[in-house]
């Protein structure tokens, strides 16, 4: 079975990227793959570089308050697109009475400020759907 | 007689012409008990080594603060960061401040602004007046300063790639108040170099926005003297992960380049070098904290004298804002941030800061709320007014401990400086991706201590408690960017397009001619030219940076 291949994503025009780096650092420690968008992605952006990818789980990033709009149009273009098989994770400063709502739209889990990288790479392994 | 003895005498005499004309608080500085506090403790017995590595408060290297009396002649500026959704919200909040006993105003734009899309641009969307104010015109900038007499505050401006055409549209507002730019205070950001390695808001590649960086130096060298002209800002770079002497040395090395810069440039360096300020974080380790605003001072000053050959003073001196460290904050009981925050405020003030933020308990979480603004500044004033730390210079001088650390910070900052030296600087060591490279590795450092529980962070992952979410948070109502899309459609059909193309124009050919863009930036902004479509002129030019992929 291949390495579970994942892709690290900033959305929008969010600059703050030790967070997503940190992950990407434990994720990679944790024996997966991992591609870096950087900064001042566009949703569609985004889901064009997973397709080519072909990833197995995107890990989107925002610390600017936009996740309310950007997450849920991450996730409006992946069912269009029919990638119903990757797992979309979100992280960053999200108030938690925004939660149920992204979860609505399709993010699997939101991890907030303080999350130990392990609950993330747990999370990954019991859910990400790797294929090949 | 000593050399040091002769130096005290007229530094004595020096403050004493100073008092009858600036005198102090007080007249007699006292502790609670009543024992008598003077300005400054010396050694018994001060030799030449403590002559060249402390000096006296005021004087190079400047080690002991940048002013010979400190907190005992003025407190520090409270200066807290504010700004959210539209330019009438955030004036609002402006004036609440003022009238609660801040000193100075803070403005936080939202990322479209920062990165000069107007608020209806297709990449603002979600974005608009999330994390400050939405600037697109002088329009916005008319309200957000209503009823703000700008000869009267100190503003300063967290703006960096558009600095020059925010300062414009600040000047323009002046101008309609009848206030003279010679009048103006406050501080633009300016510093794109920290954008680059750890902050993100970039828009021009390095090159010509060193130019303008340098245009700005010169301009408000003639025009807007009491102007700070950047802040070259080591707090972001904290922020992204780094350690307190990498945030040391990256600033200065930044700092020495913005220099470098004017230099090349031909502006001579006591010209601009007095208007040079820096921004500091103030981290959890306290006692490091407190020796390494005192390293960067006695740094700075020598790397200007001996390497830049300033002999004003004024160009030595570091003066410097903090503020507190957000990163430090944690989501989990978030009123435990407000003992965290008073600990960083504390060792800014016994490090000598001039201004200060203090970060709210949820910013976490979100926003912060009125209620934790207010707590925040009060955390200043606890520490300006009641604990006495403000009533001696430089407290903590003479501890071992600190001075020893103070020593350390600055030889291992001078190691990284010879190192970016030797990569040809810090925009050099910034395109390698040499300085992103070292944050990042000190960031996952940092991250894997916690979570192997070799550094504790209290109601993370030690002292745990289960805990109802937050309520009550601030929300900004993502109308905003309709709002302000309206409000820009109909600027657009009401003002002068002609002389609004022209002013363009000119700018276009001053930008391909290598002139001063400053003055090009307030004839477009009179106009009521937006902040969307200057920068996409010299988009046009100049091009946009692409960040080297680090990870």
């Amino acid at each position: 079975m291949r390495k579970i291949r994942v892709l690290a994503a900033k959305p929008g025009l969010d600059g703050h990227d030790r967070g997503v780096k940190v992950i990407a650092a434990a994720l990679r420690d944790a024996g997966m793959e991992v591609i870096y968008t950087g900064l001042r992605q566009t949703p569609e952006q985004i889901v064009a570089t997973a397709m080519q990818e072909d990833v197995d789980v995107i890990a989107l990033s925002i610390l600017s308050g936009a996740h309310d709009y950007l997450f849920p149009e991450v996730m409006k273009l992946i069912k269009q697109k029919g990638m119903d098989n990757v797992l979309v994770l979100g992280g960053g400063v999200i108030p938690e009475e925004d939660i149920p709502a992204l979860k609505a739209a399709g993010i699997a889990e939101v991890f907030g400020p303080g999350t130990n990288t392990h609950k993330i790479v747990d999370f990954i392994k019991a859910n990400a759907k790797p294929r090949g | 007689m000593s050399s040091f003895v002769e130096q005290l005498q007229a530094w004595q005499a020096g403050i004493d012409k100073m008092l009858a004309k600036h005198p102090e608080r007080k007249k007699q500085f006292a502790t609670i008990s009543g024992l008598p506090i003077d300005r400054v403790y010396l050694p018994e017995d001060p030799g030449q080594e403590y002559a060249d590595k402390q000096g006296l408060p005021g004087e190079y290297p400047y080690t002991r603060g940048v002013q010979p009396t400190m907190y005992r002649g003025r407190l520090w500026t409270m200066r807290q960061y504010a700004g959210f959704a539209t330019a009438a919200e955030s004036n609002q909040r402006y004036r609440y401040l003022l009238e609660q006993g801040t000193t100075g105003l803070s403005v936080a734009f939202d990322l479209p602004t920062q990165i000069g899309y107007d608020a209806d641009h297709n990449l603002a969307r979600g974005e608009v007046g999330k994390v400050g104010v939405s600037i697109s015109s002088l329009k916005d900038m008319e309200v957000l300063f209503d009823q703000i007499p700008l000869d009267k505050v100190s503003t300063s401006m967290t703006i960096n790639a558009p600095a020059g055409i925010l300062l414009a549209m600040y000047i323009a507002v002046a101008e309609k108040q009848g206030v003279g730019p010679e009048k103006l205070r406050g501080t633009i950001q300016n510093d794109i170099l920290k954008e680059y390695s750890s902050r993100g808001t970039y828009i021009f590649p390095p090159r010509p926005s060193m130019r303008v960086i340098t245009n700005i130096f010169a301009y408000c060298a003639q025009e807007v003297p009491l102007w700070n002209t950047i802040s070259i800002s080591g707090y972001h770079i904290r922020e992204a992960g780094s350690t307190a002497v990498q945030e040391v040395a990256f600033t200065l090395a930044n700092g020495m380049a913005y220099v470098k810069a004017a230099m090349d440039a031909g502006l001579d360096v006591d010209e601009f070098g007095p208007r040079l300020s820096f921004f500091f974080n103030a981290h959890s380790e306290f006692l490091e904290e407190v020796a390494k605003y005192r390293a960067a001072r006695r740094l700075w000053a020598k790397i200007m004298k001996e390497r830049f050959g300033s002999t004003n003073p004024k160009s030595m001196m570091v003066r410097f804002h903090t503020q507190t460290a957000g990163c430090s904050l944690t989501a989990q009981q978030p009123k435990n941030n407000i003992v965290r925050v008073a600990f960083q405020a504390m060792s800014a003030v016994l490090g000598g800061t001039q201004s200060l933020h203090t970060n709210s308990m949820d910013e976490a979480l979100s926003l912060p709320t009125q209620e934790a603004v207010t707590v925040a500044l009060r955390t200043q004033q606890i520490i300006g007014y009641e604990t006495g730390v403000t009533e001696t210079v430089d407290p903590l001088a003479g501890a071992y401990y600190i001075e020893h650390l103070t020593d350390e910070i600055e030889r291992q900052a001078e190691e990284y400086l010879a190192r970016i030296d030797e990569m040809g600087g810090a925009v050099s060591a910034i395109e390698q991706g040499y300085v992103q490279r070292e944050i990042q590795e000190a960031a996952y450092d940092y991250q894997k201590a916690v979570e192997d529980n070799q550094r504790v962070v209290v109601g993370v992952n030690k002292f745990v408690v289960k805990e109802p979410p937050p309520t009550g948070l601030l929300r900004v109502d993502p109308k905003v960017r309709e709002e302000q899309a309206a409000a820009l459609a109909q600027l657009r059909s009401e003002r002068d397009q002609k002389a609004v193309d022209s002013a363009l124009a000119e700018l276009k050919t001053a930008a391909e001619n290598d002139q001063n863009l400053m003055p090009h930036f307030l004839s477009c902004v009179r106009v009521y030219t937006t902040l969307g479509e200057i920068c996409g002129t010299l988009r046009g030019v100049f091009g946009e940076y692409q960040a080297p992929t680090t990870i």
